[in-house]
Parts: C-alpha cells; structure tokens; sequence
C-alpha cells in the first residue's frame, strides 16, 4: 500500500515532504551556503558559475537565476531555505512572499493590513488566481 | 524538587524581534502588538521561573537537511544567537541549564520519547522572540533555558497528539528533577500563516480563535487536529502550533486563563499570545 498524502489538491500550496526534500536536497543545501558573507559574495559575482558546484537539475539552476521562487518551490525548495536567498538579495521575507503570490509589496502588505488572505479566497489577488 | 506552575504560548515572527531591536515599537504598525505585551511582562517579573523549556523550531539555521531531528532537546551551557542573514539579533546569548536538559532527556527517553540530545546549537528568531515579547531588551536574560526544537518544516512534524504526550513526558521529568527550582513551558509559533506559493498570506481568524479556547478548555480536542487541517484551514506554517501542544501537555487538566492577546497581521502572519497557570 502507498503512503497516503491528502495534501496534493490545496490550491496554491506545496507541501515539503520527502518527496520535496529529496528533490530539492541539494538546492536547499545550495540556499544554506549563502549563510555565510563569503559565500554570498561569490555567489552574486558569477551566479551560474556559483551555482554548477552544486549538484542540482538545469531546472533548478535555471530557476535560482530567474528568481522563480514558485518554480523552486515544485522542484523541491523550500521557503526557509529561499529566504537565504532573499536576504543574499537584499530583499525582506515580506517581498519574497510578495513575489510568489504575483502581487506587488504594496498590494500584498495592504492585504495583510486588511486582514490577511481569506480561506474563502486562497488565490484573491494573486497572480495564478 | 522543581515545580511547574504555568506556561506561555506565542508566535514567534522575526519582525517582532527586528521592531523590538531597532526601538521601532511605538510605531502605529507595532503599537497595538506590544500593547499587549505589557500584562505579559508584569506578570513574569512577579513570578520569573528559573528555568523555562522552550518549545521552538529552528528555521534552518542551527539544522539543514543534513540533519533533521524530530525532537531534539540542547543540552548545552551558552546558546549563541544566530545571524539568519541580516545580522545577529543584537539581543544577550542565552544561557542553558545542562542539569535539567541532561535530566530531561534520560527521563523522557524512558518514558518512551527517543529525544535527540544537542549541545551549543545557535539559536535563532524561533527562540529569541519569544524571550523579547516577555522580557522586553535586558542586558541579560532573567531566565536559563533550555531549548526544545521541533521539527515543524520537513513534512511530517509529529503529530499534535504526540506533541500533547510529550508535554506530559516533560511534566514528568521536570517534576522528578531534584533541585529547587521553578520552571515554565513555552510553545511558540503560529498562529494562521502561509509563507510559501501564490497562496501566501493566508489568515484564518476563526481557527485562530477556536485554537486559542480550545488551549484553555479541550486541549485533548486540539491535539487531534490532523495535519491536513492545519494546512488546508491555517495554512502551511500554522501547522507550528502543534508546539503550543507540547507546553499544554505539560500543564494541569484544569488551568486558568491569565492573558489572553490576538494580533492581525504581523508581517505574513497573525500573532496570538497566551498565558495559563494551572488551575488545582
């Protein structure tokens, strides 16, 4: 019998579990190095070069240079990890969400002043809904 | 022998920390949250523990994937604070109470829970925020701690009701620990939040405050929460109160409710804040 994972359907959500984290092992491993200021700095002089000592997919590369943090998401990343790159970009937690909800800061903070998103309308304003 | 006489319940949002740090608190953003902040540190300057186990989760900052404990209780005497990325919080390291955690851990191993010992972890904005919503900024922490990380990010966490027996292993170890002392639980995170995908932002007020009574009055109710509830009705990272378990297992059946605070939004998330002391 399979594993039962009732989670799959909820809109706008991925849910990291081992599946998740197998697949983005090593992408999530990539985010935690830029913990450290030596490794940011190398890090944004040559992106890609940074990135290919990882063992990761082109995908997932690919994604790292375009920011799509909702494609990162399905290929295994995780939020917490993002965030490390968030931060290595000078952005706060607010705007990366901001980012994959297709909102601007300034709509997605005005959101959350008003009450935050309802369960009701999980995809309210964003950019897939 | 130690005592337990009441626990505490926050979220934990670094933002807090940041507006504490950079004296931005009474700004009309903040002003209304720290309100409420103000019952909770006059009643723990009148009855600060000891100790205080701390139920938090580390936000991949002393764990990656590399390791991923389950439970892990840290043993260690100094718990430095974290950069996370913008900067160690400039807020006093934390100080440990190896005794008890070493304690703890033989106790709640025998009692059935295979805890993960740590030493020194760094310790980030899951622990440190907590001690700022109660303590405010003193030039050190008026309590030792000992650090009880959650895994609550790599799905599974483990269950609420295993979170609830837990509070009740660590009743039993605290209770049978021979030294004087007076010790709280705190469970931190939540409340409803969603910080990941196109449905970031996420805020149910309504399982908020059915979740806020049901910690004073059916905590056996909550515990059987199924994760799938936490994310379909709370959101992916509302599945943290599954912590605030552990801290309510470890109190009497009956409790009273001493402070009560809810806050839209923080941030992403909304902030709920409580205090119970056990009632018999």
């Amino acid at each position: 019998m399979a594993l039962d994972k009732p989670y799959g359907d909820i809109p706008g959500t991925i849910v990291f579990d081992s599946d998740m984290a197998r697949r983005g092992f090593h992408a999530n491993q990539f985010c935690m190095s830029l913990m450290r200021p030596e490794n940011r700095e190398r890090f944004l002089a040559d992106e890609a070069a940074y990135l290919d000592e990882w063992p990761m997919t082109e995908a997932q590369k690919q994604a790292f240079l375009r920011r799509d943090y909702n494609t990162l998401l399905q290929l295994g990343a995780n939020v917490y990890y993002l965030s490390k790159l968030f931060f290595t970009d000078g952005q706060s937690f607010e705007q990366g969400a901001a980012a994959m909800t297709g909102m601007t800061r300034e709509a997605y903070r005005a959101m959350m002043l008003s009450g935050g998103r309802s369960t009701g309308d999980h995809l309210s304003g964003g950019g897939d809904g | 022998m130690a005592r337990l006489a009441a626990g505490v319940a926050m979220s934990h949002v670094p933002a807090v920390g940041a507006a504490s740090d950079q004296g931005r608190t009474g700004e009309d953003y903040w002003r209304p949250l720290f309100a409420g902040f103000e019952f909770s540190r006059q009643w723990i300057a009148e009855r600060c523990p000891d100790v205080v186990v701390l139920v938090y989760n580390d936000h991949a900052t002393a764990f990656d994937l590399n390791l991923v404990p389950t439970f892990a209780i840290a043993c260690g005497e100094e718990f430095e604070i974290a950069d996370e990325g913008w900067g160690r919080r400039p807020v006093p390291n934390v100080r440990g109470a190896p005794d008890l955690a070493w304690h703890i851990r033989q106790s709640a191993i025998e009692d059935g829970f295979d805890l993960t010992s740590v030493g020194g972890v760094p310790v980030d904005h899951g622990l440190t925020v907590p001690l700022t919503v109660m303590f405010d900024r003193p030039e050190a922490w008026p309590v030792r701690v000992v650090p009880l990380a959650v895994n609550v990010i790599v799905y599974p966490p483990p269950s609420g009701q295993r979170c609830y027996a837990l509070g009740k292993a660590l009743r039993r170890a605290i209770e049978s620990f021979d030294e004087d002392l007076d010790v709280q639980v705190w469970g931190t995170g939540g409340m409803s939040h969603q910080l990941q995908g196109p449905r970031a932002g996420l805020i149910n007020r309504d399982f908020d405050a059915r979740f806020l009574d049901g910690m004073v009055h059916d905590p056996e109710g909550l515990a059987r929460i199924p994760h799938l509830e936490y994310i379909r009705d709370a959101g992916t990272e509302a599945i943290e109160l599954v912590m605030w378990l552990v801290m309510r297992g470890a109190l009497d059946q009956r409790v009273r409710e001493v402070h009560r605070h809810y806050h839209v939004p923080v941030s992403n998330t909304a902030f709920g804040h409580l205090i119970l002391e056990n009632a018999s």
